[in-house]
């Protein structure tokens, strides 16, 4: 026998589905299946119960040797190399609650840290844009209900969110889109030919890098001004149908990732992107929403705007909060050699940061807080392995349409290991022991 | 916990009647006690100083999704304000949108103990209470949105009031809601589309009914509940020239309304940010002030209250759930626009704004604000405000005070305009004489706003037995001359105890205080038809559970005190 338990929330993409059932054995120590889940998803619950997972702490000597270390003394070096650094790095955040990001955020003020998440390398450039020229949006169930003109620009949810388009975006029939797929546009603009371009009704294949143009190219076709005969690699005739297709819309929708945000001109594009937005607005209604990746990155821009303002890159090491990306951004500190010690939680910058910024982390003293064995555990001196948070610890996480969902505890971890929360509130404590601080 | 004597300060208390009576007022176990109840006490010597009941904001934008994404999208609005840690000061910066924390120390600098998130998108009901969860000190509750719900719309175009009410009581309980808000009834729905609703008649797109229907309908369910707070309404037309026409039809809804609670509160509908709402003429050419014509309504009809919405004459952020109108904003000013459509329920809109003493249009918004004050008849009724931070930082409520209470002050003001004859050829401002008193600050600042909220049992005085918060200001009433020592004084309070506790010493925040949030569990008779009607809803309309939507009191508030209402009957 096993019991089921229903509403459960995955913890691996912005998408947060919230609507799996997870098998698990009658005394709630073994998650035997997933239903409902992406492949993704399924995997990240399963392996939780891989047998060869990693449940004590490991330390690197300076061979490279990892050995066994206790709980106590991986706590002890977090607290000291944090307390001991000038203006250690304190990176990830976004596989982790929001719970656990404030308790790191309490260290990060005792200790002066630049607190930094994955946006850093992935939608900052969209806060930035928004920072300049705003953003109107809407929640998913808004595109549900009403979105029949669909944008998918720089991403491919096929792969990258596998359930966003079934949950929100193409196929469910809304209050007002009744017809489901078959009332809405899909309009795809990707370099490349991916299974999402290949559902469209039009697929723009742009040229790599040409963003900016053919963004500036719709504006104009918006306006029904005068266009060359191809921009970026796309006909004026194309151009100028697409832009009548968003326009005769009733509700416009344009979703993109990181393949205009990380791409040659980054936040420009995107505020390209959003003036694009406002300018539909003038002939129907539109909305534009990043396709957020890790699955609460947007809550540590949540949690670190309500207790500093700002929604990454918060460097706290003067004493007050200053936000300056390309000087207090993780990977230009690191290549600069400005910080001098390095904490990660909750992300895999050995596995996604330029080689120039691991060989870095690689010479410092360093922390990897992740219950996996990645490529940043590989690096860092100290590897504290933890529960998963979403299948073993609870907690908020938030959508990447910033809607909170509280993400549920299914199975208990294995003994003796800590969640995320729990780890850190050890280490703040020391902290404040070290410090001299009640 | 300690024991404290407040001595010999000149004491304000409408609740009371003590007008600047020298008199102590003492604290024992977080209550207010008679003085011969201590033992023991610590003494706060008060001697030529200003003592009153913590203040109550009804009104003020502090916590959720809209505030912070102001925070997030506005760095500039950091420059300049970040003060670093200290003591049990956490770091804390911002200026027309603070931090969690500097909300918290900034209020409790004002000798305010109570303040209310004035909207929830019911959605984001948790995002709400985790910034609220860690704003310190002060006692906190939430508005939930309802006049663009779908299930309201739906019941209340065939005037199911019992429906509506029994789908109230889930909603406040799910998401751990005070009070019924109501924001540009059906326009913000109409949003969805990009159109609005621009009077109390317009009919909403698709759902077929009229704001009029919608405000009209949430008062009665709101009554049938028997509710601590009214209704509280942001109508439609906000911000136009010639509105006021729409706010006077608005509040004629209610004519002849009687309320029906148990705690004491005496009006059926509060109308917010009033200001906004009492523009005469037809273009911005010839805006004019119509503050007489509204406060003649206000003051002779008891059954409802108001807060101002002061213009303070800064640059600020502009947040409402009304969509429409903050895209109206973004077309006048062409600064960076905001907007989140929620699902089935509301949207919100964001834009930075400047007022500036260089635009006519700001100083007429400026004078009305401060004339609809100074025409209020009853102070126990109309409050003050800045709808934070629409209007003006919530912190400039001690300027607000400084205008209200001297005619010099606001001449100086409206001196240093540009425009100074033209906002005096629109407005009334200049030819008004009436200087408030602080017995109608007090009641317009705690003593008003705690009835209306239906908390006159807990705030809002100093009566033995209600908690003991209490704000004592370096202000000596006999003495003060220059009107800037009362800004200098409200913003800056020498004591303040917030639930017996002292928060504040000697102008300093020394502690966190021990905050609660309150929200309202009403009971009502089990209702099938709209648990069936919020599970068929889930099924297929919202892109959340049923099972995950509920804001779960342990894990997201801090001290959760419950109000509990037994509506079965």
């Amino acid at each position: 026998m096993a019991k089921i338990i229903s509403d459960v929330v995955c913890p691996f993409c912005g998408t947060l589905c919230d609507d799996l059932e997870v098998k698990v054995s009658d005394d709630g120590k073994e998650l035997l299946e997933v239903y409902n889940a992406c492949v993704i998803g399924t995997e990240k619950f399963l392996h939780s119960q891989a047998e060869d997972r990693l449940t004590v702490p490991q330390m690197q000597d300076e061979e490279g040797n990892s050995k066994d270390v206790s709980v106590d003394d991986a706590v002890e070096y977090t607290a000291q190399m944090l307390c001991n650094a000038k203006k250690p790095l304190m990176y990830g955040w976004s596989s982790t609650n929001c719970e656990a990001q404030s308790v790191g955020h309490e260290i990060a003020e005792l200790v002066g840290a630049v607190v930094d998440n994955t946006a850093t390398v992935c939608h900052g450039t969209t806060l930035i844009a928004l920072q300049d020229v705003g953003v109107p949006s809407c929640t998913l169930g808004e595109v549900k209900n009403r979105a029949d003109r669909i944008v998918f620009w720089g991403c491919n949810p096929a792969h990258a969110h596998p359930r966003h388009m079934s949950r929100y975006s193409i196929f469910p029939r809304g209050f007002f889109t009744g017809k489901g797929h078959k009332a809405r546009k899909m309009v795809v603009v990707d370099p490349r030919s991916t299974d999402t371009a290949k559902m469209a009704d039009l697929h723009m294949q742009i040229e790599q890098g040409r963003d900016y143009e053919l963004l500036s190219a719709l504006r104009v076709a918006v306006r029904g001004n005068p266009l060359p005969e191809t921009v970026a690699g796309i006909p004026r005739e194309t151009i100028q149908e697409v832009a009548e297709t968003l326009k005769s819309g009733r509700f416009v929708i344009i979703f993109f990732g990181m393949g205009v945000t990380q791409s040659l001109s980054k936040n420009h594009n995107i505020d390209m992107a959003i003036s694009l937005t406002r300018d539909l607005n003038d002939y129907t209604k539109a909305a534009i929403m990043p396709m957020r990746g890790h699955y609460n990155v947007t809550g540590s821009g949540q949690v670190l705007g309500w207790q500093f303002g700002y929604p990454f890159c918060v460097d706290l090491s003067r004493g007050f909060a200053r936000y300056n990306p390309g000087d207090s951004t993780s990977n230009d500190l690191l290549r600069r050699g400005e910080v001098d010690a390095i904490f990660v939680l909750g992300s895999d910058p050995g596995a996604h940061f330029p080689i120039s910024s691991v060989k870095k982390i690689a010479k410092l003293p360093s922390v990897c807080v992740d219950p996996h064995i990645t490529p940043t555990s590989a690096v860092c001196k100290l590897h504290m392995p933890v529960a998963f948070v979403g299948v073993e610890e609870g907690g908020c996480a938030y959508r990447m349409d910033n809607v909170p969902i509280e993400t549920r505890k299914v199975i208990d971890a294995p003994e003796g290991v800590l969640s995320d929360e729990e780890f850190l509130k050890r280490v703040l404590t020391r902290v404040k022991e070290i410090k001299g601080v009640a | 916990m300690a024991e404290y004597l407040i001595k010999n300060g000149f004491v304000f208390d409408p609740v009371l009647g003590i007008n600047g009576d020298k008199t102590d007022v003492a604290i024992k176990d977080g209550k207010i006690v008679k003085s011969t109840e201590i033992k023991n006490p610590k003494v706060v010597d008060a001697a030529g100083k200003t003592v009153m009941a913590g203040g109550v904001d009804i009104h003020a934008h502090v916590a959720g999704p809209k505030v912070n994404l102001g925070r997030n999208y506005r760095p500039e609005d950091k420059l300049f304000t970040y003060a670093p840690k200290k003591g049990a000061r956490r770091m804390a910066g911002g200026f027309s949108v603070p931090t969690v924390f500097r909300t918290g120390y900034k209020y409790a600098q004002m000798g305010y103990t109570t303040v209310m998130e004035a909207a929830m998108p019911p959605l984001y009901a948790r995002h709400v209470h985790e910034e609220m969860r860690d704003t310190p000190i002060l006692d906190q509750g939430a508005y939930p949105v309802f006049g663009n719900n779908w299930f309201v719309l739906e019941y209340l175009k065939n005037h199911e009031v019992e429906n509506t009410a029994a789908y109230m009581s889930w909603l406040l309980r799910t998401t751990k809601g005070y009070a019924v808000k109501i924001v540009n009834p059906g326009g913000t729905e109409a949003w969805g589309w990009g159109l609005n609703c621009n009077s109390i008649h317009d009919p909403v797109p698709y759902f077929d009914i009229t704001p009029a229907q919608i405000m009209k309908g949430l008062m009665e369910a709101n009554e049938a509940l028997k509710l601590p707070h009214s209704v509280h309404i942001h109508t439609n037309n906000l911000g136009n020239p010639g509105n006021y026409e729409t706010t006077l039809d608005t509040f004629k809804l209610f004519e002849g309304e009687k309320p029906n609670n148990d705690f004491g509160r005496k009006q059926v509908m509060h109308h917010t940010h009033v200001q906004f709402h009492s523009y005469g003429g037809d273009s911005w050419r010839n805006v004019e002030s119509k503050a007489d014509k509204i406060m003649d309504y206000v003051n002779s009809h008891d059954n409802m209250t108001m807060d101002l919405g002061c213009v303070t004459l800064d640059e600020t952020t502009t947040m409402t759930a009304d969509g429409p109108f903050e895209h109206h904003l973004t077309e006048l000013n062409h600064l960076k626009w905001a907007n989140t459509d929620v699902e089935l329920e509301t949207a919100a809109g964001v834009v930075p704004y400047i007022y500036s003493p260089n635009v006519k249009v700001c100083g007429v918004q400026w004078a009305i604000g401060l004339e609809l004050g100074l025409m209020a008849k009853d102070p126990m009724r109309v409050f003050i405000t800045t709808d934070h931070p629409n209007a003006g930082p919530f912190f400039r409520y001690p300027r607000v005070m400084k205008w209200l209470m001297s005619k010099d002050a606001r001449e100086a003001q409206m001196d240093a305009l540009k425009w100074a004859e033209r906002v005096r050829d629109s407005t009334f401002l200049s030819g008004i004489d009436r200087e408030l008193t602080l017995y109608e600050i007090a009641a317009m600042t705690r003593a008003g706003p705690a009835q209306a909220l239906g908390l006159k049992d807990r705030y809002g005085s100093l009566t033995p037995g209600l908690e003991a918060d209490v704000a004592v200001y370096d202000y000596n009433p006999e003495t003060a001359e220059d009107p800037e020592l009362i800004e200098k004084a409200f913003g800056n309070a020498a004591y303040l105890f917030k639930g017996g506790e002292m928060v504040v010493k000697e102008g300093e925040v020394v502690s966190n205080g021990n905050k609660k949030t309150l929200w309202v569990d009403a009971k009502v008779a089990e209702n099938p038809q709209v648990q069936r009607d919020v599970t068929e809803k889930f099924l297929r309309y919202y892109t959340v559970t049923q099972a995950n939507y509920e804001v779960n009191e342990k894990v997201f508030m801090k001290n959760p005190y419950r109000i509990e209402i037994d509506a079965t009957q």
